[in-house]
């Protein structure tokens, strides 16, 4: 079988998911140790550093490219799988419970991967756009990275987004971190039960609550007090 | 009792259908759901009308034959249970009771509540076998077959391919139902020669044949009759993976 | 008599089948390319049969009126299949298990074929191992057995209650890879409605399709029926509901004799009848008599519950009866004693047609022996109850869920109530030693023909006897005929016999449907199961069965001409295809009265009050019976009997005791 047919079949197509899903988990931790670096009280130097440092890496910058091809391979296998599942019912239920049998979140990833989509490009556009595209941002003279986020964590709608989309996030892995480990195959029952309590762990407190308590604390102006 | 149906009815594959509601009275507690269904088509050919079509035929849970997706659910509200052997203490007097058939792109309507699950057919004669002759074969506990395994393998054998993994998904996903043979085969030491092939020809199979992608929901594990458990789809996607990257 | 010849190889009873096999004459592969052959029906037997033919190069067509040929009832065998494996070092053997099927069957069954049976019984389990059926195993990796009722060693393979499942499903994937290939062609939602004689030899099939409505000619220069039984002529049975026997009927009456038809076997424990709307009835395995303990109270129309009836108020009948064997008695004995109860006035339940089948001894025991193992010596009633149902429930757990489901009684609580249903059936369409009916090309394989059980079927041996008919037993004697056919070229189904036998068939589908009566089928297949289970059934007497024949006779004639079928003939109409087999129910159950009727002895299933013993038990007329006898057709309710003797080399017939 041709590597073409089994990216193409039903179960290849999982496996690019979870494959691109869990590369963005790993990426989620590296953004999470950054966003953490903020709330050290240094007057933002740590991140600051960071940032720079990742800028001018040429393995990031590498990396960083497959990880615009993950997002992209995400999305759009997405799109696809979706759009083929809808077909695969072409009359619908009169009465479906489905309620009853599997979670809402299991069943609606469409829903809140197009929230996180939405979320990615304005939070893009938001800092990444400024700062490394258009070089308006964190240069020299310029407003600092770290003052940057300070200031639009001012706006309440702005911290009701990213922790709404944090969220989001959450229930989105909650359901997608144990499900790719079963699209690998990986679903024993001796560490079933482990695979799903991690990821939740890993869903909610790790990333839910890590990426919700940046804005919540600029926003109180418990962080950022020394920038 | 007396209840309100409200049954799919469609002449032919051809043509559209409706729900149908239906008032049917005097129904005991102790009846099955498909005597229920008697009592109702017998009233409907005393009034010369066209009894429902509806696929049951052993009536004791194991032919997978019966079919009904019963107010929301794939062979109605008991849990482990084909829709022969739901019985009508399930229910309320006065309920509404909604039924539909399977739906699903690779489960066409042949009338009324029967479909045509003849992909699962197809699916099995791609490679759900092992390819032994009659006569081939050695002496029975010439290969001895570890009990965990042997159990884990009749779990999955246990399938009755009657459906309702593929009628509750949202997706419409038959990766339960071909999971289930892939893993009972791959289990067993008979089954591990052909393992590669079997998964590769019956997931191209499954392709074809229009059902949906599994997105690990759960909702056929759930539904299941004979409970086949989620971690068989796990089993051929690592059956799969591997097959591809080794072949 | 002449007419019948078995063709039962000379020679010892241990090297007919070796002789057989070695001088069978064959068809070389090039010829099989060009031999078609028709199965119908894809159970155990047919699917078997179907792959196995097809491996071997011959061009098979295949048949089933269900959706899928995994459906077949076979599925629903559930305690295991019998093989002389020996495993258990327990001194099994080919000539112990096929001592037992000849004993089980009372003498009336054939010693050639019974031994024949017993020795392909290994490659059975050899086969199905092979094709991934999953058997119960025990820790060593190696295959498990469980005894069975009428047998001293313990020769039951099983796999879980599911074991006819599994089986099936073997079976049906060894066909699904044939149907893969292409040498099998699958025709689902078919049923067959006629055979197609052309020079006295069968050469096809008109079969029906169920979704269309079209009538289809197939050829084949063989035919074989694989439709299993006919236990639905009683309308409430253990079979599926659209278990049928138009296919052997209708070869019946193309001139394939009728075995021993009064031959049934009721099954002991089911779940009793429930109210008028009851469909079908359901098994409980024959494994719960090994720890249940069978009951009724001592007194006449008693109203307290089961559990407020003292211990010395309760009649364990098969106890007192046969203490020997107790609760173990072969099926046709429990069934017997079962109705003897109820029919004094001792049932139990709502409708009093019932007896308790109880745990509480069970409990108890389990309960006790857990406690030891735990240490618990001074566990409380309570405590050990607790424990010897959870033991309990670790053996039969699925079977007591699906009590529960069925009864809504928790049977952990109060004892089940159970009570006799139609079962299987022994008799069917006569066939020789290569499984050949008396019409040249047809065959019948599995429950459909009149088999080996003789007047009484052990459990776990129909499994046996389908796949061995399919996997081992026609693969070779079908050599025997077609070798004489391999000049015959494919006949057109446009031969004038085609058209003629499809013409009568429309005919019959126009005059059902013409009849526009005002009662549905049902009705009438409801009202000859009542005929047949009050007078055919579990005991039959001269008076009734002569009264049963009038009334099937007067039921039938009100069915041509009061039958209600709505809808139309070119689309799928369930009405319609019920209509036409019950339409053979009416004249099968009058042959099955029929021969009933002449057989005047009792043997296995077939009790005649007439002929007992003065304890009641079953009294053989060995003198006079031991024959097969097999029916030919001559007109609706007109036949001629043909007797086939049955010599007894080397078992010597003798009185059945389980006392």
């Amino acid at each position: 079988m041709t590597i073409d047919q089994y990216i193409n079949s039903s179960i290849g197509r999982k496996t690019v998911m979870a494959a691109t899903g869990l590369f963005l988990c790993v990426f989620l931790i590296e953004h999470l140790y950054s966003n953490l670096l903020l709330l050290f009280t240094d007057g933002g130097v740590a991140f600051t550093e960071w940032s720079h440092t990742l800028v001018h890496s040429m393995l990031i910058r590498l990396i960083e490219i497959f990880l615009f091809l993950a997002i992209v391979l995400h999305v759009v296998q997405a799109i696809y799988i979706t759009k083929q599942n809808r077909e695969s019912r072409p009359v619908k239920y009169a009465v479906y419970k489905v309620d009853q049998t599997s979670s809402w979140f299991s069943r609606n990833m469409g829903i809140t991967g197009s929230l996180i989509f939405f979320f990615i490009v304005v939070h893009m556009w938001q800092f990444f756009v400024p700062y490394r595209i258009m070089d308006t941002v964190g240069g020299e003279g310029q407003t600092n990275v770290a003052q940057t986020i300070k200031e639009a964590f001012h706006n309440p709608w702005f911290v009701l987004l990213y922790v709404g989309s944090s969220a989001f996030l959450a229930f989105h892995l909650n359901h997608g971190f144990q499900s790719a480990f079963t699209t690998f195959g990986m679903n024993a029952k001796k560490y079933k039960s482990l695979i799903s309590l991690f990821g939740s762990f890993f869903a909610f407190v790790i990333i839910g609550l890590g990426f919700s308590i940046i804005p919540i604390l600029f926003y109180f102006g418990i962080a950022g007090k020394t920038f | 009792m007396n209840l309100t149906l409200k049954i799919w009815r469609q002449k032919n594959s051809k043509e559209e259908g409706k729900l149908v509601t239906y008032q049917v009275d005097g129904i005991s507690k102790e009846m099955s759901f498909l005597e229920m269904f008697d009592v109702l088509n017998e009233r409907l050919v005393a009034k010369n009308e066209e009894p429902i079509a509806f696929d049951h035929d052993c009536r004791e849970g194991i032919c997978g034959m019966c079919s009904m997706h019963i107010n929301g659910r794939p062979h109605g509200p008991w849990t482990r249970t084909t829709v022969c052997q739901l019985h009508m203490r399930a229910f309320e007097d006065g309920e509404t009771i909604v039924i539909e058939p399977w739906r699903a792109k690779g489960f066409p309507v042949i009338k009324d509540l029967m479909v045509d699950r003849s992909a699962f057919d197809r699916i099995m004669a791609a490679g759900g076998f092992v390819s032994v002759n009659t006569g081939n074969a050695q002496d029975a506990n010439c290969l001895p077959v570890p009990k965990a395994d042997a159990d884990e393998s009749f779990s999955a054998a246990a399938c009755i391919g009657c459906g309702a993994c593929v009628a509750s998904c949202k997706n419409s996903s038959a990766m339960l139902f071909v999971s289930a043979k892939v893993s009972q085969m791959a289990l067993l030491p008979q089954g591990k020669v052909e393992r590669k092939d079997r998964v590769m020809n019956m997931v191209k199979q499954m392709d074809v044949e229009g059902f949906g992608n599994c997105t690990n929901t759960g909702s056929c594990e759930s539904v299941c009759p004979k409970g086949i458990s989620l971690h068989h789809i796990a089993r051929m996607n690592r059956e799969y993976l591997l097959a591809n990257i080794t072949e | 008599m002449t007419k019948l010849n078995s063709k039962i190889p000379d020679g010892p009873l241990e090297t007919k089948w070796t002789k057989y096999k070695s001088t069978v004459p064959l068809v070389n592969p090039s010829n099989k390319r060009n031999i078609e052959i028709i199965v119908v029906g894809s159970g155990l037997a047919g699917a078997s049969a179907a792959a196995s033919l097809a491996e071997l190069g011959y061009k098979v067509k295949c048949f089933c009126f269900q959706d899928s040929p995994r459906r077949a009832h076979s599925i629903a065998a559930q305690g295991g299949i019998n093989a002389a494996k020996n495993y258990q070092n327990d001194g099994d053997s080919v000539y112990r298990l096929f001592y037992d099927t000849i004993k089980g069957g009372d003498y009336r069954a054939r010693e050639g074929n019974v031994h024949r049976l017993a020795e392909v019984s290994s490659a059975i389990i050899d086969q199905c191992v092979a094709q991934g059926v999953p058997f119960a195993r025990e820790y060593g990796g190696y295959l498990d057995n469980r005894s069975f009722g009428g047998t001293q060693v313990q020769r039951t393979f099983y796999a879980a209650g599911q074991t006819g499942q599994q089986l099936l499903l073997g079976a049906y994937s060894a066909l699904s890879r044939q149907i893969g290939k292409g040498s099998v062609e699958m025709h689902t939602r078919h049923e067959m409605l006629d055979v197609v004689i052309i020079d006295g030899k069968a050469r096809g099939i008109i079969a029906r399709d169920l979704i269309s409505g079209k009538l289809e000619r197939h050829f084949g220069h063989a035919v074989l029926l694989c439709t299993g039984g006919y236990g639905n002529v009683f309308y409430l049975s253990t079979n599926a509901m659209g278990c049928n026997a138009t296919a052997i009927w209708k070869a019946h009456k193309k001139g394939a004799f009728f075995g021993n038809p009064c031959y049934t076997q009721i099954h002991p424990t089911c779940i009793p009848v429930a109210g008028d709307h009851q469909s079908k009835l359901t098994l409980m395995s024959e494994s719960l008599r090994n720890d249940g303990r069978i009951w009724v109270p001592k007194k006449q129309g008693e109203a307290r519950k089961a559990n407020e009836i003292p211990e010395d108020e309760r009649d364990y009948y098969l106890e007192r009866r046969y203490p020997a064997f107790g609760n173990l008695v072969p099926r046709d004995v429990a069934s017997r004693a079962a109705k003897e109860r109820c029919d004094a006035g001792y049932g139990v339940g709502v409708s009093k047609m019932a007896v308790y089948l109880d745990f509480a001894f069970a409990y108890e025991r389990y309960g006790k022996t857990k406690a030891n193992q735990l240490g618990l010596h001074t566990a409380s009633g309570a405590e050990i109850l607790k424990l010897g149902k959870a033991e309990v429930a670790e053996k039969y757990g699925n079977l007591f869920e699906m009590y529960e489901k069925i009864t809504g009684e928790n049977p952990y609580e109060v004892p089940m109530r159970i009570y006799p249903a139609a079962h299987y059936v022994m008799g069917g369409l006569w066939v020789d030693y290569d499984l050949m009916t008396t019409v040249p090309g047809m065959y019948a394989l599995g429950e459909a023909n009149f088999s080996d059980h003789g007047a009484n079927r052990l459990g776990a041996s129909a499994l046996m006897q389908g796949l061995a008919d399919g996997y081992f037993v026609i693969p070779y004697t079908i050599g025997t005929y077609l070798s004489q056919d391999i000049r015959t070229k494919a006949i057109s189904t446009d031969h004038e016999a085609f058209a003629e036998t499809e013409k009568k068939i429309q005919e019959q589908i126009d005059r059902l449907m013409n009849i526009k009566g005002a009662r549905s089928v049902d009705h009438f297949h409801k009202r000859l199961g009542k005929i047949m289970w009050d007078k055919c059934g579990m005991a039959r007497n001269e008076k009734g069965l002569a009264e049963a024949i009038g009334e099937i006779k007067a039921l039938r004639e009100e069915f041509w001409k009061d039958v209600r079928i709505p809808g139309g003939q070119n689309e799928l109409n369930a009405e319609l295809e019920k209509a036409i087999r019950v339409a053979d129910f009416l004249e099968l159950g009058e042959l099955m009265c029929k021969d009933a009727l002449h057989r005047k002895e009792s043997c296995g299933g077939h009790f005649r009050e007439e002929y007992q013993t003065e304890e009641g038990e079953a009294k053989r007329d060995d003198d006079n019976f031991t024959y097969a006898a097999a029916w030919e057709f001559k007109n609706v309710g007109e036949w001629e009997l043909n007797k086939e003797d049955l010599n007894y080399q080397v078992v010597h017939p003798s009185q059945r005791s389980y006392k």
